[in-house]
Order: C-alpha cells, then sequence, then structure tokens
C-alpha cells in the first residue's frame, strides 16, 4: 500500500505539472511557457519545503495536527518584513534587493530558533511547553506587526499588505535559485536523515536508548523547519494549513509514517494541490480568487475535523 | 559490569536519590523493589541517559554515561520505560527492527533479518508481525516493546516495570521469557517490579530501595524476610517458604 500510494502521489503531481504547463497555450508560445514554468517552479519550492518542514515538526513533536505555523514562525518573517518598511520607507523597502531582503528574514528567523528555542530545548523542556511558548510568541508577532502597520503610512501599508499574505502568482524571480539551492539542501538533509527521524517519532526515551543523542538531533531538526518554512514563506508568504492538510493526505495514501516514503509522498501532494489548485484558479475561475484563501480553507476544514475525530491528536 | 558510585539527584528541589552506590555484575536478573517513590525508576533512567546525570558517576563496562557517544551505548546497553509513547502506524515487525537501528543505521542487513525474525519469535511474536501497534491488547504491545529491546542485542536489558497492565498469564509469560534471555546468553537483565512475588520467583537478585537509598541488597532469601519488608513498606507481611522459594503474603489483613 505504501509504494502505491507514492506512485499514485507521484502520477498526480506530474499530471497536474503537464497540465498547469500545457492547459490554454496561446500567443508567443516560447513566452508564455518560460513564464509558467518559473511559476511553477516557486510552487514546487513551496510545495515541497512546506511539506517536509511540517513532517519534521509533527515528528518531533509527536503530534499530528501542528504545523510550522504554531511556532510563529512565518509570523516573525511578516514582522521582520514590516519592520524594514517602516524603518525604510515603502519605496526604499521595494529598492532593496529582494535577495537581500531574504536573507534578512532568513537570519532573523534563524536568530530567533537560537535565541528563543535553543536555551528551552537545552534546559529539557517539554516540547508541549515549547510549542505552547511558540504559539504565545506567535501571537506577540502578529500583534507587533499590527502596531507597526497602523504606525506607518497607509500607503505604505499596502507594501507590508503585499508581503503579509500568501501570493501564489508572483513568486519574486530573484528568489527562485536561493530558494531552490536552500531548499534542495534542506530536503537533501531531511532525506539523508529518514531512517533516523523513523526512530525520533518514537519518543525521546526510546531513541536514546536506540543511541540518538536526542537534544542534538531536535535542535537540527527544528533548525532544518526553520529553514524551510523561511524559504517557503519568503518565496510565497504565509501559509498556515497548506502543511497539515498535506501530510494528512499523504498519510492517508500510504498508510505509513516511515519517513522514506512519508517525505516524498507528503513532497509530492504538496506539489500537487499548489500547481492543481492554481491551475484550476487561473483556467477555471480565471483568477478570481487567491490559492491562499482556499487552501487555508480546505486546510482549516481539515483541521477541524481532525480535532473532531480525535485521531492520535 | 554496571557501576553506579555516589549518584544523587533531585527533581525541582526535591531529592529523589541519595548517594547512591552499587555495583552491577554482568549476568543474571536483579529487580528493583521499594515502594512508590523510592527512586527506582530514577536510578535506571539515569543508568539509561535518559535525564542527566547531577551528582556521582555511572559506567557501563567502563563507559561513563555522560560522556559516551549515543551511538556507542546503544550497543550494551538498552532500556524500556513503562509509558511506551506514540507509536503511529506501525507494525510489530517494524517496530523490532527499530532495535537494529544501533547496527544498521536503518539500512537492514539479512543479518538483522535474522535478528528480528528470532526476537519474534522468542517473545511469541510471530502471528502477530504483520499486525499494526494499534490493533494489539495492551499486554501484547508490552511484548512488542520488550522483543525490540531484546532484538537490539545489547549485554544489558534494563525494564521499568514491564508487567504494568499484564494479567497473571502474560505477566508470567514475560518473567519467563526475560528469565530464558538471562539463562540462554550472557545478558544482564535489570528491571523495576511492583510485586514482590515476581521478583521472589524470578531474580537472582533484588535490590530493595526507600527514599532514594538502597535499603537492602542480595538474593531474594536475604532481602524479602518480615524485618526488612516491614523497614521498607511500613507493615509487617508474612513470609513463607514453598519448594524452596519464598512468598511474601503482602495481602493479609
Amino acid at each position: 500500500m505504501a509504494e502505491r500510494g507514492l506512485w499514485i502521489a507521484g502520477a498526480v503531481a506530474l499530471l497536474v505539472a503537464a497540465v498547469f504547463l500545457g492547459l490554454g497555450l496561446r500567443g508567443n508560445l516560447a513566452f508564455v511557457l518560460e513564464l509558467r514554468a518559473l511559476r511553477l517552479l516557486g510552487l514546487v519550492q513551496v510545495g515541497v519545503a512546506v511539506a517536509v518542514a511540517t513532517v519534521l515538526l509533527q515528528t518531533v513533536t509527536a503530534n499530528r495536527i501542528l504545523t510550522p505555523s504554531v511556532m510563529g514562525l512565518d509570523a516573525l518573517y511578516v514582522l521582520g518584513q514590516t519592520l524594514l518598511v517602516f524603518t525604510l520607507g515603502g519605496i526604499g523597502y521595494a529598492s532593496i534587493d529582494a535577495r537581500l531582503r531574504f536573507a534578512c528574514g532568513l537570519l532573523v528567523m534563524i536568530g530567533m530558533a537560537l535565541v528563543v528555542f535553543l536555551p528551552l530545548l537545552r534546559r529539557r523542556l517539554s516540547l508541549t511547553l515549547l510549542l505552547l511558548t511558540g504559539a504565545v510568541l506567535g501571537i506577540l508577532f502578529r500583534s507587533l506587526t499590527a502596531l507597526v502597520a497602523r504606525l506607518i503610512d497607509p500607503n505604505e501599508f499596502a507594501v507590508v499588505q503585499g508581503a503579509s499574505y500568501a501570493n501564489f502568482s508572483a513568486v519574486p524571480p530573484a528568489l527562485l535559485l536561493p530558494g531552490l539551492l536552500l531548499i534542495t539542501a534542506g530536503v537533501g538533509v531531511a532525506w539523508a536523515w529518514r531512517h533516523r527521524l523513523d526512530v525520533m517519532s518514537l519518543g525521546p526515551d526510546a531513541a536514546v536508548s536506540l543511541g540518538i543523542d536526542w537534544i542534538p538531533a531536535v535542535t537540527a531538526v527544528l533548525g532544518l523547519v526553520v529553514v524551510l518554512v523561511a524559504a517557503s514563506t519568503a518565496l510565497v508568504g504565509p501559509v498556515a494549513f497548506l502543511g497539515l492538510l498535506v501530510v494528512a493526505l499523504a498519510e492517508r495514501l500510504t498508510g505509513t509514517r516511515r519517513h522514506a516514503v512519508l517525505l516524498p509522498a507528503a513532497a509530492l501532494i504538496g506539489v500537487a494541490v499548489l500547481v492543481g489548485g492554481q491551475a484550476t484558479l487561473q483556467h477555471g475561475f480565471g483568477g478570481a480568487s487567491t490559492l491562499g484563501v482556499i487552501v487555508e480553507f480546505a486546510g482549516g476544514l481539515l483541521f477541524l475535523v481532525l480535532l473532531a475525530g480525535g485521531r492520535r491528536a | 559490569m554496571i557501576e553506579i558510585e555516589g549518584v544523587s539527584f533531585a527533581h525541582r528541589g526535591t531529592p529523589v536519590l541519595r548517594d547512591v552506590t552499587v555495583s552491577l555484575p554482568k549476568g543474571g536478573l536483579t529487580a528493583l523493589i521499594g515502594p512508590n517513590g523510592a527512586g527506582k525508576s530514577t536510578l535506571l533512567s539515569l543508568v539509561a541517559r535518559l535525564q542527566p546525570l547531577q551528582s556521582g558517576r555511572i559506567a557501563v563496562d567502563g563507559m561513563p554515561v555522560d560522556r559516551t557517544p549515543g551511538r556507542l551505548l546503544a550497543r550494551s546497553l538498552t532500556i524500556m520505560r513503562q509509558d511506551t509513547g506514540p507509536v503511529g502506524r506501525l507494525t510489530v515487525r517494524e517496530l523490532v527492527g527499530f532495535g537494529r537501528f544501533p547496527h544498521s543505521r536503518g539500512r537492514q542487513t539479512a543479518e538483522d533479518h535474522r535478528h528480528i525474525d528470532a526476537s519474534l519469535e522468542r517473545f511469541d511474536l510471530g502471528d502477530l508481525a504483520a499486525r499494526g501497534l494499534d490493533t494489539l491488547s495492551g499486554g501484547q504491545r508490552q511484548r512488542a516493546f520488550v522483543a525490540m529491546a531484546f532484538c537490539q542485542g545489547t549485554d544489558y536489558l534494563l525494564l521499568d516495570e514491564p508487567l504494568n497492565n499484564l494479567d497473571p498469564m502474560y505477566g508470567r509469560q514475560m518473567m519467563r521469557h526475560l528469565r530464558d534471555v538471562v539463562d540462554g546468553g550472557q545478558r544482564t537483565v535489570v528491571i523495576v517490579l511492583h510485586d514482590i512475588n515476581y521478583a521472589a520467583a524470578y531474580a537472582d537478585r533484588i535490590l530493595a530501595m526507600k527514599d532514594g537509598r538502597i535499603l537492602a541488597d542480595g538474593t531474594p532469601a536475604e532481602v524479602l524476610t518480615p524485618d526488612r519488608l516491614e523497614a521498607l513498606f511500613g507493615y509487617r507481611m508474612e513470609v513463607r517458604e514453598f519448594e524452596g522459594r519464598v512468598h511474601v503474603l503482602h495481602h493479609g489483613p
């Protein structure tokens, strides 16, 4: 069942990508295809990064209804961008190189993870407490963002809004390459750790007993989550429930939590959901709605179903 | 040999272990008994490096547990805790296979599969191998976790109340399995037990703990005397000998 599920996910992802590239081609083929290929590349990166980050976070926390946004990571990214607009002004913000902005955002997130989460881990606080801290920090960051947004010029607020809502149709082209490198590296590391992650999903005691040094291992995995979330947030903005939706679907489809299967399956489904959703929006609804809204809606609904069903929550 | 030297441990200011010094030579089945809160589980978890040492020294076959790499220790020592944690969608065979992780790092060889088969058979899990852990009864699941610990192939097996939730039949079966493990190879089993009579029937040696100290240390016949038991548990129990084994009548009025 596991391998078959993986094949199905792969086939769907490929099909969806082909449809996305090929449907309703008109006009200058080379131009349209290049545009669509770049857009596809961005969506694939985000789908893979969010799916893998969610699997990793769920594994180390032994909790199936978590997504990285619960830890306030993407909220921090938005806060950083808002502060940049506040200090530099809308025009100043727009004139910084997108790659530089991306690097700054990434550094801020990793810095916060080091300052806030690492000491908590060192003191062997329970992951529940860690997540609660993350949730509270997330609220703090969102509130601070709202405060700063009230302080700035209304025109510049529009710039902030552009940065704080998921936007799948305008992936900044300058970020495609750095994002690709970062996400490929991160996913590569996660794949290399797949057996170790299987062991970690047994919980700290069993993992230590099987030779995992828990604190360094969890620190490394959370670091990886931060990098992946930062990369995907920089590309399209915060997506809260996408990871939850994708990982739950992947687990349903493959019937396993083994990372050798679950990681690729979740990544493929992530791609299929994003690319498929975007294709449907573009061709079915004429771009009348945004993918972010639909993904959040479906993911939120699933979150409630999981909570109500109490499936190993 | 497990050497524990001058180990004290406090949990949020409350002392749990007070200057414990004891050594457990290789081989044999040692039972830790004592009232709740005596520090038995804490002692075991410190030996298995599940908690950081606060003071004192613990070494397993000469390897200090706080400074030896985890991978290395995982080949000579394993622990099974009473709370076995979330299991997700795992089959019994997959779970037992995790025991080979310290040896194969996840890439299982033919030898690993031999070990897995042998563990499944030893703990009567052959028929359940393909079943999901979430479909098993508590007793079966407990056995699967012990089989995983056994499959790790370590010289030392630490078990924290493995008889929890087991009915008399499964409890007896578990103790017989563990007795076989000790008698069959050069394995050492250290086990926390609540039922004194299981310790009396199956252990080679009993460590009796109270208030973070070791109160008595010896064979079942030496440790399980009415005086010692009263000092340990706070009330008088009769002790009878029956077919060469001591029995503690702790349920009496």
